[in-house]
């Protein structure tokens, strides 16, 4: 599918790798097209794309020169690593501010926590990007940003390919230090969309658990109030909220386009950004199937939770 | 993964209806209504978005009685601090950054609607096409949303703009693309849920056409749902486009757009109002609309909101 | 006679609006109920039956207003703070809702959902509470109590779960049981199993027992007493005995004909539906239901009169008459 619609994007690779002017040179445009495989007919190339991604080749991209897989196994761990930070954040945050709204439903914290939720959905990312990158760690230098360590530190042995994991399996606790004090920034500000989400759902999930009839059959038992919630409450709110928590992290992933932008940070987003300025076909490509993966992997997730929470669902 | 935009589910109605089902049922019918027209003064975060709305409308509308400057002229040497004559200083070209943001409501405003309406029109028609006809017409459109939720939207949408070219009519066209399948999907259900009932199959043995039954007896139920989708997406329209003009594919220079000037504020780190500013009009618009959306979403009666939870 | 166990008097509920004005649910409602005794409520959705056993409980829904007085075996509840109010739930007062699907949380085994009150308020450890439990789990007749205690809701059938939710109920020991529709969801075989149930626990244990239903049928077989409620109001009380046989009111003709079983003209629904919360009608609330009704019926509110030793009736529809005759 994927691979369909990258073919019908109207743009010309050729024009928008080789330049205007080497477009225009027949014998240059004939190599191009060779080198890429693009002067056989379609089905043909799609064979040969679906061949050749059985075997975890994603052809070689226009941009990088060098084979799509590889640049691929470079930025995937960053990115996860970013995104899995602000996922975390946005669920500790998100779904503990979202109980508390729906426990002080229509008092001031509700209030101020919705406000705090409309902001979260409404700040643009790159903007708060900029800002805190200027303001907290530039100009306060309350944390350090840009990059994902310090200009020159050597990176881990990979073994995760995650900075934070490697450090600690080398027990190198100075760049344990630095990767997590580098990620803190950028996992906030990823994460600020996802927390307005995840606040408000959470709300809601909440107060409709809190109506319903087993909940009144808690509190007929006379349970302290803290026990309904952390027992019979909030199991069955997870349950919507973890499938939302699903959805957010695919969302959080096209957020990473735009703050690993400013950060600075070498992962798929800004790999996505520049394949796609230039029309990096097999890049594209390769990106779009990680991603599907990645979808798929949080289904899985996802469903491995429902099973975990609820017993109904559980195999038997 | 492709469900509705989790900001779009409408909080838990009021719990504890037991035992007075009269009274849940004589609120809920009204209730939009009364909400939105008796008691404005008791949601503030309506009142206050409403009034943020007016005053960057007027601030569009007047733009150029009010910007001290040409926004597109060097009135100034480059990067001046934010002073009495350039209240948010000079960008990196020398021109009044206040004049560039007053200017700039002209295009992120009127280009989120316009996004908006588009995606309304192309997917409720597609929708609602797909919804009556069904068979092989709903099963290639409905492909074709899962085809383009199967992306990442920005990634899409990069990539779509890259390939028509960088430019903010493309990039409207872009994230029309995007967006449509959300419409497609509430529509496509809407209708097939309305299609059975008895005045629909009624009016369909009487042997009315296929445009007129969708014309006449499926849109009264269509179009609330529709509307208030498409009011509580324009705040993410504005964040979508100016999204893409950051990354360099939206509004080309020297156009005073927000997001390009935000971009080119990163390019001047140091100079921090250059960025500063623009992000901020960015976020009063994008709040306003959120508030005002998130308003007539607690105001919905619950059909409604059924109906936009998928 | 002994001083009630319970004793509702003047109560009123008001629930907010969508607007936030006050509407009444319950309109002066009182009544009592004695250790050992089976007392039922009886009205159609919408009387304020289930409004009134939630205040009981202290769990109303969010915004409600209470005045008037519960007393539960001499102590006041309705001023009672949240902390003392609940040590009285569970531990003197419990509560059977109407659903058994719903009742019981789907997501916790049995053995917590039964245990957990009995620990939290007797201190009662793991093990001796789950031997109570399976102790109680034999007592409602489930089979192989061990076992159960290990399964989930979803596992049983809706008999056996209303069964448990009363084994639930009662773990803590309470001494009034509240049950709301108990009956309701359930196929006829099943439901005469839970009211020999409850009849059996009153018996054994001395429990009171409150129970709200719509069917007078299901009333007929195990209250003492009953109170009829119609729009927030008490219309109609006495003993089962006597209100089954000479109903004075005419809402409480309506309930005994809407009985598959009732009488001469069987099955025959009351015409109109209550009125809506904040809708009620002027005068006697029921008046534009009512067959008998007269022009006067519009104006006041019909007092609750005495009409005979424990009989109590609202409908000045010459009152010392058969109503019967009155309704035919």
């Amino acid at each position: 599918m994927s691979f369909l619609l990258t073919q019908a994007v109207p743009g010309d690779p050729v024009t928008a790798n080789l330049g205007q002017r080497a477009s225009e040179d027949p014998d240059a445009v004939a190599a191009f097209r060779a080198a890429n495989g693009l002067d056989k007919s379609l089905p043909e190339q799609y064979l040969t794309y679906v061949g050749n991604l059985l075997t975890g080749d994603f052809g070689t991209s226009q941009q990088t020169r060098n084979p799509v897989a590889s640049d691929l196994a470079e930025k995937v761990p960053a990115t996860m690593e970013l995104a899995l930070a602000a996922i975390l954040v946005a669920v500790v945050l998100g779904v503990g501010f979202g109980i508390v709204a729906a426990l002080y439903r229509d008092r001031w914290p509700d209030q101020v926590l919705r406000v705090l939720s409309l902001s979260g959905v409404s700040v643009p990312t790159f903007w708060l990007a900029l800002i805190a990158y200027y303001w907290i760690s530039f100009k306060l230098d309350l944390l350090p940003a840009g990059g994902r360590l310090s200009p020159g530190a050597p990176t881990p042995p990979q073994v995760t390919g995650f900075y934070t994991v490697d450090s600690l399996l080398a027990g190198d606790w100075a760049t344990f230090g630095d990767a997590v004090s580098r990620l803190v920034l950028p996992a906030l500000v990823l994460a600020s969309f996802t927390v307005g989400v995840l606040l408000r759902f959470t709300r809601a999930a909440v107060l409709e658990v809190l109506g319903d009839e087993y909940v009144r059959a808690a509190r007929a038992k006379g349970l302290p109030e803290l026990t309904v919630v952390r027992r019979h409450v909030l199991r069955p709110a997870l349950l919507s909220v973890v499938t939302v928590t699903g959805v957010a992290f695919a969302g959080l992933l096209s957020g990473t386009v735009l703050v690993e932008q400013i950060f600075g940070w070498r992962g798929l987003g800004a790999y996505a950004y520049t394949s796609a300025l230039a029309l990096d076909l097999p890049a594209i490509m390769g990106v779009s199937v990680v991603v599907a993966v990645i979808y798929i992997l949080i289904n899985l997730v996802v469903d491995l939770l429902y099973g975990v929470i609820d017993p109904r669902l559980r195999l038997s | 993964m492709t469900g509705p935009d989790p900001l779009l589910v409408p909080a838990a109605p009021l719990a504890g209806d037991v035992d007075v089902p009269g009274a849940a049922a004589a609120a809920g019918e009204e209730r939009a209504a009364r909400t939105l027209t008796r008691s404005p003064w008791r949601r503030p975060l309506a009142v206050i978005g409403l009034v943020v709305i007016a005053a960057w409308v007027l601030i569009a509308v007047f733009a150029p009685a009010l910007a001290p400057y040409d926004p597109l002229a060097q009135v100034a040497p480059k990067l001046l601090e934010p002073s009495a004559e350039h209240l948010f200083g000079t960008d990196n070209l020398g021109r009044d950054v206040l004049s560039r943001v007053l200017y700039g409501s002209r295009l992120s405003v009127p280009l989120a609607l316009l996004l908006v309406v588009l995606a309304t029109v192309v997917g409720t028609v597609l929708g609602a096409v797909a919804g009556y006809f069904g068979r092989w017409v709903d099963g290639g459109i409905m492909r074709l949303t899962d085809l383009v939720f199967a992306f990442p939207g920005i990634i899409l949408a990069m990539a779509v703009t890259a390939a028509l070219g960088a430019g903010l009519r493309n990039a409207v066209l872009a994230l029309v693309i995007v967006t449509w399948p959300s419409y497609a999907r509430v529509v496509r259900g809407l209708v097939l849920s309305t299609r059975e009932s008895d005045h629909i199959q009624a009016s369909r043995l009487l042997g009315a056409s296929a445009l007129r039954t969708l014309a006449v007896d499926v849109r009264p139920t269509v179009l609330g749902p529709v509307l208030v989708l498409s009011a509580l997406d324009v705040g993410n329209a504005v964040l979508l486009l100016s999204g893409l003009s950051f990354l360099g594919l939206g509004a080309r220079p020297p156009a005073p757009e927000w997001g390009a000037m935000v971009s080119a504020g990163a390019a001047v780190f140091d100079s921090w109002w250059v960025g500063l500013f623009p992000g901020l009009a960015i976020l009063t618009v994008v709040l306003a609309f959120n508030f005002l959306g998130d308003t007539l979403r607690d105001a919905l009666d619950p059909r409604t909101a059924r109906a936009l939870r998928g | 006679m002994t001083a009630p166990l319970l004793e509702v008097s003047g109560l009123r509920v008001r629930l907010p609006s969508r607007t936030g004005a006050m509407l009444p649910a319950v309109d002066g409602v009182d009544l009592t109920v004695h250790a050992g005794e089976v007392l039922g409520v009886a009205g159609e959705s919408g009387s304020g039956k289930t409004m009134t056993a939630l205040a009981t409980l202290g769990l109303l829904p969010h915004g409600a207003r209470t005045d008037g007085s519960i007393r539960l075996a001499g102590r006041e509840l309705l001023t009672l703070s949240d902390k003392q109010l609940r040590s009285v739930r569970g531990r003197e007062v419990a509560m059977v809702a109407q659903d058994p699907r719903t009742a019981l949380h789907p997501m916790l085994s049995i053995e917590r959902q039964l245990t957990e009150h009995l620990r939290h308020h007797h201190g009662v450890g793991r093990k001796a509470a789950r031997d109570e439990a399976a102790d109680l789990l034999d007592q409602v007749r489930i089979p192989d109590p061990r076992a159960a205690l290990a399964r989930y809701p979803h596992e049983f059938s809706g008999g056996m779960r209303q069964r448990i939710a009363i084994a639930s109920a009662l773990a803590a020991r309470p001494s009034l049981l509240i049950a709301d529709e108990p009956t309701t969801a359930l196929d006829v075989t099943v439901q005469a199993g839970i009211l020999r149930l409850l009849d059996r626990l009153r018996r054994e244990r001395g429990l009171a027992v409150l129970i709200i239903t719509h069917d007078l049928g299901v009333l007929s077989s195990i209250a003492d007493r009953l109170v009829v409620m119609y729009a927030g109001r008490v219309v109609e009380s006495g003993t089962t005995a006597d209100v089954l046989a000479s109903a004075r009111h005419p809402y409480t003709h309506g309930l005994l004909d809407a009985l598959p079983e009732g009488g001469s003209a069987a099955m025959r629904p009351i015409p109109g539906s209550p009125p809506a919360l904040g809708a009620v009608p002027s005068g006697c609330p029921f008046h534009p239901r009512c067959a008998s009704a007269r022009d006067t019926c519009a104006a006041d509110v019909p007092a609750l009169l005495q009409i005979a030793p424990g009989r109590l009736s609202a409908c000045p529809v010459d009152p010392y008459a058969p109503v019967r005759e009155v309704v035919s």
